[in-house]
């Protein structure tokens, strides 16, 4: 029996037990779907995480003050106010003979307020920051300008809105802000009418990172948001910009040795300070989604593996069923090997077909993933890889043929005449 | 040369430590072109001694020679090719595949085959039963006695040298089975060899010779005297209407 009739016959049962065949398939089609959607799913938040670094700038170091695990949280998180970093610790570490790498050195605070211009007003976060910020982040104004180094040591009364507070407070009117004077008040100073504030540039929108919106955010002289909004003489934060990657962990070294020796501090487990590296951070994030990752490809497995012990569990049914089919055909001429093909093949017709449905779920569901994220306004790609399609597609096959053997050498072991006889 | 030829033949079941002596040694032969009947009470050994003729069993003593060859060094892939080519089986239960069709019924020992030209062969054989209309039905849109002209048109689409048919009446009324007979009788008048395996006279009186069989032995080897002859009711036309 050749192989073209032998595919013929196999579709001809298949399709006179279309509703069987498509509950012993289920299985595999959750198996497979799962597979094509975790990768994608892979594919796409490393899209997202690899956008977000990007977004925060590359080669970046973080130095917050007060001591914690590098790798754990920042003590900040738990309300702990640490005074231990100024000024003078920034001034530091722009000195080129200590940390050559560095390119820009930035330092900065910031809090919740509240903005208002008119009768309009938003909620949204005033960050205090140096003119040397738009060297650290890659920002594209919108209109205007950042602070330049006059404005930002003079203490100008200026501000820089981010795109959504531009549109908040002047959407409706339609009134160009730059040039505008707007008010900013912190949420700890209730009552008082706040500080007034010129508008010289709206930054083009940036969409969100690590869960906070920047474009929700307001950008003034250090000095006005610590002494006029905060009333602290204390730093939140420096960000450090390093020449190239390279050079990282060689700057985070002389980090700490500047840091140490403005603090006086002898031995390290005395620091009163904490030097990040942003991209390790997100390294960190990585390793989490990827043992989720691992996780859920366990679960896929085991689907296939449950759609395959489904396969075994039909086919030994099907066997039995079609005892005097199986006789017949031997009867009329069919050598063992035919009939275990013809039990294979039905198998793997229907794991095939279980793949082919798995994955045109997977990529459906892949690609409404991919459109909510958008809708949701995060950088997610649509990543269908080949291999992913492939790997999901020999699982399965290979599911079939091997849950398939058994039965189908079951059949062709059969008596005919047992076979025949059998009611 | 005889087209079968049987020395001593013995058939034990062995089923663990129970061994059921079923054929005690038989010797016969049969030419080509007989219509023959084997005939004997239930359970007497026939259906055993028909299988073992038709390649679907071994017999565990004595010897079988078909076509002057010894079956004995046959392998089963070979008896998978003997039964293909060289025997049509007709049943008392029709054995028809479900959910399949007429016509596709009838190709079914073409595709384990060398033949090509399925179709039209399956389509010959089926004219050849009367049921050159009934192609594209599914076998339970037919009756009984269709369903064994069906099993009778499968058995003859490979042109086998010898046709067993096993109690094929025995499912059908009278007139269906006159049918069934009608067309053996008609088959070996075209000088096909028929074994009729029956345990109803009446039935073994349409076949040329009957060997009687009673508890795995011969007990006469005859040829019929007063010979039925199916057309004589003119069954298959009646049916056909
Ligand atoms: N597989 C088997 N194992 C044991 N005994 C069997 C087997 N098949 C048939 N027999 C016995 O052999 C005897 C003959 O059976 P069978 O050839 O079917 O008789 P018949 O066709 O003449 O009615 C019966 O007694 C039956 O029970
Ligand atoms: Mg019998």
């Amino acid at each position: 029996m050749n192989f073209v009739s032998t595919i013929k016959l196999v579709f001809r049962t298949l399709l006179a037990r279309k509703g069987r065949s498509f509950l012993t398939i289920l299985g595999i089609v959750i198996g497979v779907a799962g597979v094509i959607i975790i990768i994608a799913l892979g594919a796409g938040a490393q899209s997202l995480v690899l956008g977000q670094i990007t977004k925060l700038g590359t080669n970046l170091l973080a130095v917050q003050p007060g001591m914690s695990n590098e790798k754990g949280p920042p003590s900040q998180i738990f309300g702990i106010v640490v005074t231990s970093l100024v000024q003078q610790d920034a001034d530091a570490l722009r000195d080129p003979g200590r940390v050559p790498h560095a390119v820009a050195v930035n330092s900065g605070v910031q809090g919740s307020g509240t903005v208002i211009w008119g009768n309009q007003s938003a909620d949204t976060t005033f960050v205090g920051t140096q003119y040397t910020y738009p060297q650290i982040i890659s920002l594209t104004m919108k209109e205007g300008q950042f602070f330049d180094q006059q404005q930002g040591q003079g203490n100008a009364n200026v501000v820089v809105l981010g795109s959504q507070v531009a549109s908040d407070l002047f959407g409706q009117s339609g009134v160009d802000p730059v040039g505008q004077v707007v008010k900013v008040k912190s949420v700890s100073e209730e009552g008082s009418g706040g500080i007034p504030l010129r508008v010289i540039g709206v930054i083009a929108e940036r969409g969100s990172a690590f869960f906070q919106n920047l474009d929700d955010q307001v950008f003034m002289p250090l000095a006005i948001a610590q002494q006029q909004l905060l009333g602290i003489h204390y730093l939140q934060s420096i960000s450090i910009k390093v020449d190239s990657a390279d050079h990282v962990d060689q700057t985070i070294g002389d980090v700490k040795a500047v840091l140490s020796q403005q603090h006086h501090i002898t031995r390290e487990v005395d620091a009163d300070f904490t030097v990040r590296n942003i991209a390790d951070a997100v390294s960190i994030l990585s390793t989490v989604t990827n043992a989720l990752r691992l996780f859920l490809t366990a679960m896929a497995a085991i689907a296939l593996l449950v759609g395959g012990i489904g396969i075994l569990n039909i086919m030994m049914v099907t066997v039995a069923e079609r005892t005097r089919e199986i006789g017949l055909r031997k009867a009329v001429g069919a050598t063992n090997a035919a009939v275990r093909n013809q039990f294979l093949f039905e198998a793997g017709a229907l794991t095939s077909l279980g793949g082919i449905v798995g994955i045109i779920v997977g990529i459906v569901i892949s690609y409404l993933i991919f459109l909510l994220m958008n809708y949701l306004g995060y950088d997610w790609a649509f990543v269908i890889s080949l291999s992913s399609v492939l790997l999901a597609v020999g699982v399965s096959i290979l599911t079939g043929v091997v849950f398939g053997l058994y039965p189908a050498f079951k059949a062709s072991k059969l008596n005919p005449i047992e076979a025949l006889r059998y009611e | 040369m005889a087209l079968i030829k049987a020395e001593n033949l013995k058939k034990d079941y062995v089923n663990g430590d129970v061994v059921t002596p079923v054929l005690h040694g038989l010797t016969f032969s049969i030419e080509t072109g007989e219509f023959a009947a084997i005939m004997g009470p239930s359970g007497s050994g026939k259906s055993t001694l028909m299988h073992i003729l038709s390649f679907l069993d071994r017999p565990t003593g004595g010897s079988y020679e078909f076509e002057g060859k010894d079956t004995v060094k046959f392998d089963d892939g070979y008896l998978a090719e003997l039964r293909n080519e060289h025997i049509g089986f007709v049943f008392q239960a029709f054995n028809l595949l479900p959910r399949t069709t007429v016509l596709d019924n009838v190709r079914l020992p073409l595709i384990y085959g060398k033949k090509k030209n399925h179709d039209r062969l399956a389509r010959k054989a089926l004219e050849a039963v009367g049921l050159g209309h009934r192609l594209d039905y599914f076998t339970n849109q037919i009756s009984g006695g269709e369903k064994q002209r069906v099993a009778i048109a499968r058995a003859l689409v490979n042109d086998p040298s010898v046709i067993f048919a096993d109690e094929p009446t025995g499912n059908l009324d009278s007139k269906s089975g006159n049918a069934v007979m009608e067309i053996l009788q008609k088959l070996n008048d075209e000088g096909r060899t028929i074994i009729l395996v029956t345990h109803e006279q009446d039935t073994a009186n349409h076949a040329k010779r009957i060997i009687r069989i009673k508890d795995g032995d011969i007990i006469s080897d005859e040829p019929v005297k007063k010979r039925i002859l199916a057309k004589d009711g003119d069954a298959l036309e009646k049916v056909k209407g």
